[in-house]
């Protein structure tokens, strides 16, 4: 268990969040003129960092916004939390 | 629109017959925790943007309150609360019977901007939980930080409770002592649970609570 600052209301504990996977993945602007390894690509493939990972939570029992989470994979330490469309931020190894 | 047939509904702890087992006033003051149910309030969804001041202005002029903008906090004007939900959602509380105005009053002042507005009164009943060891209580079964200096009169939150969930508003202190410093002693809090779930939170309460002496209360 560990806690998770939602950008709205503020610190609370992991169970009330749902998991949302990697974040920053952009729809293909033009879906038709993919070839089928790109389009698999950017519905199945996803990063698994054993290190910082860039993702998306929802508070899926508070106010059940989503939003983005520089999370450690390893050690659950948790450097950024910040609004879906702002840019990830830079982190130190 | 469908209106509420008020001679049909029931409460989803009706089958308890709380009322009857209501403490006298004595044995509910010396109680650790009083538990009571306050069935068929009035809930309204509100959706909107909350830097839209024309939007803010217009629920104003209905229901009198000011929607309030800062996080997990509640906005009172005499029977009316605003309960903050999200950044652009609100719950508004009042008596049951006020469904049909405060629907029919905040859509017609907001017609023309973006909002939603729903009834919601049937989704859910409403837990009263007061005494010196509501506080104690509530903490058995939810994960949210219940320290005065973080949860007091005025807040509210939307969380879990005995893994289910609730929306929680602590009132605001009715003259207990100056300053509101009763409220910490003698704190009252207000579940609201879905119907569903309201008897086997009753349940968990009841058995809960029992450590501290708790009596049942009328409302
Ligand atoms: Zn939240």
């Amino acid at each position: 268990m560990f806690l998770i600052s939602c950008p709205f209301c503020g610190p609370r504990e992991e169970s009330e969040f749902s998991y949302g996977h990697e974040g920053h993945i952009a729809r293909p602007a033009d879906p038709d003129s993919l070839s089928d390894a790109e389009w698999a690509d950017y519905l199945f493939m996803r990063k698994n960092p054993k290190g910082w990972h860039y993702e998306r939570w929802n508070h899926a029992r508070g106010c059940r916004r989503w939003f983005n989470v520089a999370r450690h994979t390893v050690t659950h330490e948790i450097r950024a939390v910040y609004k879906m469309g702002d840019p990830p931020p830079a982190i130190e190894p | 629109m469908t209106m509420i047939d008020f001679s049909l509904r029931r409460s989803p702890l009706a089958h308890r017959g709380l009322i009857a087992r209501a403490a006298s006033d004595a044995a509910a003051r010396e109680a650790g925790v009083t538990l009571g149910e306050q069935p068929h309030r009035c809930q309204i969804n509100l959706r909107g943007d909350a830097g839209d001041s024309g939007f803010l202005a217009a629920v104003e002029d209905v229901t009198g309150l000011r929607l309030p903008v800062e996080p997990n906090t509640v906005a009172t004007v005499e029977d009316l609360s605003a309960l903050w939900l999200g950044p652009d959602e609100w719950l508004i509380v009042g008596p049951g019977g006020r469904e049909g105005d405060l629907t029919g009053g905040l859509r017609g002042a907001l017609e023309g901007r973006h909002f939603a507005v729903t009834d919601v009164s049937e989704a859910r009943t409403v837990i009263a939980i007061s005494g010196p060891h509501a506080r104690d209580l509530l903490a058995k079964g939810t994960s949210l930080d219940l320290h005065p200096r973080v949860f007091g009169p005025g807040r509210c939150a939307q969380s879990g409770i005995a893994k289910a969930t609730m929306i929680l508003h602590q009132l605001d202190a009715n003259g207990d002592g100056a300053d509101g410093a009763g409220a910490d002693e003698q704190p009252t809090f207000e579940i609201y649970i879905a119907n569903s779930f309201a008897d086997y939170l009753w349940t968990w309460l009841e058995r809960a609570a029992a450590e501290y002496r708790v009596a049942v209360t009328a409302g």
